[in-house]
């Protein structure tokens, strides 16, 4: 599994809330090389499917104005220990992460 | 006359069908790069399906959004957005006056709660419009960012 994925899941109450923070530059095209003073190629995810026990709950689709680094927080209700979280994201440069939780 | 009949029928369940295999389902939603590439906000707002302007109904008590009055850094402004409306299919959220006016979108289904934080980049100072789409109805809200230093250009 790769590192791109970092969690922090609070669960109570059946309710998992789920703090989610994906490594990425999230470029928007728009800046410049402090010294080559070349763009920067646009570069940032589109698009991040959300499964609970590998059920598809929620697809996310990001422009270049989200921020770098992207965090996302969502509530997956019905929720129980032991339940497996998963997060996959693809960017424009063919990119693509995945990473997953145990809710506990 | 009997033949031409049925080739007619046929000719129309044939056509059902493709349409049916065209009108991509919920699961199955791509990014849409229409929508995302629009530079004028009204144009954005077309873009999501939105026929007629005043099909959008006001919904500032059925729409939590949170985001800072002034955020001094627009590459990172917080924003949580919370909908009230029964049966939210999708979330919209606009910054009005970046390059690409559409920011994020997010297909819900019963397997989450309509509720998404995250944090979003600003050029500068401008509305944040947040569109919830929910049984074929758009609802809208909208709040204002000032922005010190814009998020698009800098680090």
């Amino acid at each position: 599994m790769d590192k791109t994925v970092r969690f922090r899941i609070r669960f109570k109450d059946d309710i998992a809330d789920v703090k989610v923070m994906i490594f990425h530059p999230m470029e928007t095209g728009y800046r410049r090389d402090k010294n080559s003073k070349e763009i920067i190629p646009k570069h940032f995810i589109h698009t991040v499917n959300i499964a609970h026990n590998g059920k598809s709950i929620m697809q996310v689709h990001w422009s270049r104005s989200v921020s770098k680094n992207p965090y996302l927080n969502f509530r997956v209700p019905n929720a129980s220990k032991g339940d497996q979280l998963t997060i996959a994201w693809s960017d424009n440069m063919e990119q693509s992460g995945t990473g997953t939780a145990i809710i506990s | 006359m009997k033949l031409t009949k049925e080739r007619r029928v046929f000719l129309h369940s044939a056509l059902g069908l493709i349409s049916a295999l065209l009108i991509p389902s919920k699961a199955l939603s791509r990014w849409d790069n229409n929508a995302y590439n629009k530079v004028d906000i009204s144009e954005s707002i077309f873009s999501i399906g939105v026929v007629n302007p005043g099909d959008l109904r006001e919904a500032n008590d059925a729409i939590d959004l949170s985001l800072p009055e002034i955020a001094e850094n627009g590459a990172i402004v917080p924003i949580t957005v919370r909908s009230r409306i029964l049966n939210t299919e999708r979330i919209f959220v606009f910054a009005e006056k970046n390059p690409q006016p559409l920011v994020s979108d997010y297909v819900i289904t019963d397997g989450v709660e309509p509720f998404v934080a995250s944090r979003i980049k600003m050029s500068e100072t401008a509305f944040v419009h947040v569109i919830v789409l929910a049984r074929g109805k758009f609802y809208r809200t909208a709040r204002q960012v000032k922005v010190t230093i814009g998020g698009c250009g800098e680090e």
